[in-house]
């Protein structure tokens, strides 16, 4: 698991309250882990915080699975 | 009950009659207050009532730099913000077909802008602890309406919709947004009445007395407890039945 993999899963765990072991790349927020909107707005705040990086409302919604946020950190964090 | 103990507080216009009341009854509950308003030698003096630990944090609320400046400089000093009252307001009244539009952008940016901007800063910190308390100071007249306070008027019943729509988006947080809407109370605005205006106001209230500065700072002592954790989205009318909502 890469370093940014294992960071985005333990917010995600850690927010949502959800076991580890389902949160997989696939995993969809809204629909397989039970997150709403506004949970979806603190992961990404959280995200932010965590990697330094300032994710755009348009990027945000195009973050809809644990990859999706994965695939968008390794591309953009700064820390 | 009510006790507040261990919170903190930010009160804006807290150098006006409301505000230094809301302040004193916050701290007499035991929170840590943070006073924010525009005299430096006002909100020294209420500090130094106050006790030690009472940050004092000037601001001009019609400067958008400033009120994002407030809201961090607040965090930084308390700590936190668990209870934000924005009680700071300001009028610039006028009949409407005369009114300029300074006036109106002014009082809009002073009494309703900013205290989104707060709200907004704020609610990071309320929604990872899981708690907070918002309380808006607003008035009968947004409620009412009032000849000269169109400006006024609206940024009042703004601040209702925008409690009433972060109430619903913040209420699985533990964190509630409500407003207080106080009548007519006593201020160095009402002793300028002269007598006959006075009488008129009173024809008007039947409670026959103007409120006290004391008891909107109760219901705001209310509002930001524990206890009122089931309160959300409401305005609290104080003001004496002139009108009963």
């Amino acid at each position: 698991m890469s370093d940014v993999e294992e960071r985005v899963k333990k917010i995600v765990v850690e927010h949502l309250g959800v076991e580890p072991d389902k949160v997989v790349d696939n995993a969809n927020f809204i629909d397989d882990l039970g997150a709403d909107s506004l949970d979806t707005v603190e992961l990404v705040m959280a995200f932010e915080e965590e990697f330094g990086v300032e994710i755009p409302d348009d990027a945000a919604e195009t973050i809809v699975t644990v990859g999706d946020a994965v695939r968008f950190l390794e591309k953009n964090k700064k820390s | 009950m009510f006790d507040l103990q261990g919170a903190t507080a930010l009160v804006t216009g807290a150098t006006g009659g409301l505000g230094g009341a809301i302040a004193r009854a916050l701290r007499a509950q035991g929170a840590r207050v943070a006073v924010s308003g525009t005299r430096r030698d006002a909100l020294d003096a209420l500090a130094a009532e106050l006790g030690a630990d009472c940050p004092v944090l000037p601001c001009d609320l019609g400067d958008r730099a400033q009120v994002e400046a407030l809201a961090s400089q607040a965090e930084a000093a308390l700590g936190s913000i668990d209870i934000l009252v924005n009680n700071a307001g300001i009028t610039r009244d006028g009949l409407a077909v005369r009114m300029k539009d300074e006036d109106w952008d002014r009082v809009l940016h002073v009494d309703l802008t900013s205290g989104f901007t707060l709200a907004r800063a704020a609610l990071k910190g309320m929604m990872k602890r899981r708690h907070g308390r918002i309380i808006g100071i607003t008035s009968v007249v947004g409620v009412t309406g009032n000849a000269g306070q169109a400006n006024y008027a609206a940024a009042k019943a703004g601040m209702i919709g925008m409690s009433k729509a972060i109430a619903a988006e913040v209420a699985t947080r533990g964190i509630t947004v409500n407003c207080i809407a106080p009548g007519f109370i006593e201020s160095p605005m009402t002793d300028a009445l002269n007598d006959k205006q006075r009488a008129a106001i009173l024809g008007t209230v039947p409670a026959g007395r103007l409120g006290l500065g004391a008891e909107i700072a109760a219901a705001t002592v209310y509002l930001a407890s524990r206890e009122a954790a089931y309160v959300t989205g409401q305005t609290l009318h104080v003001n004496g039945g002139m009108a009963m909502i």
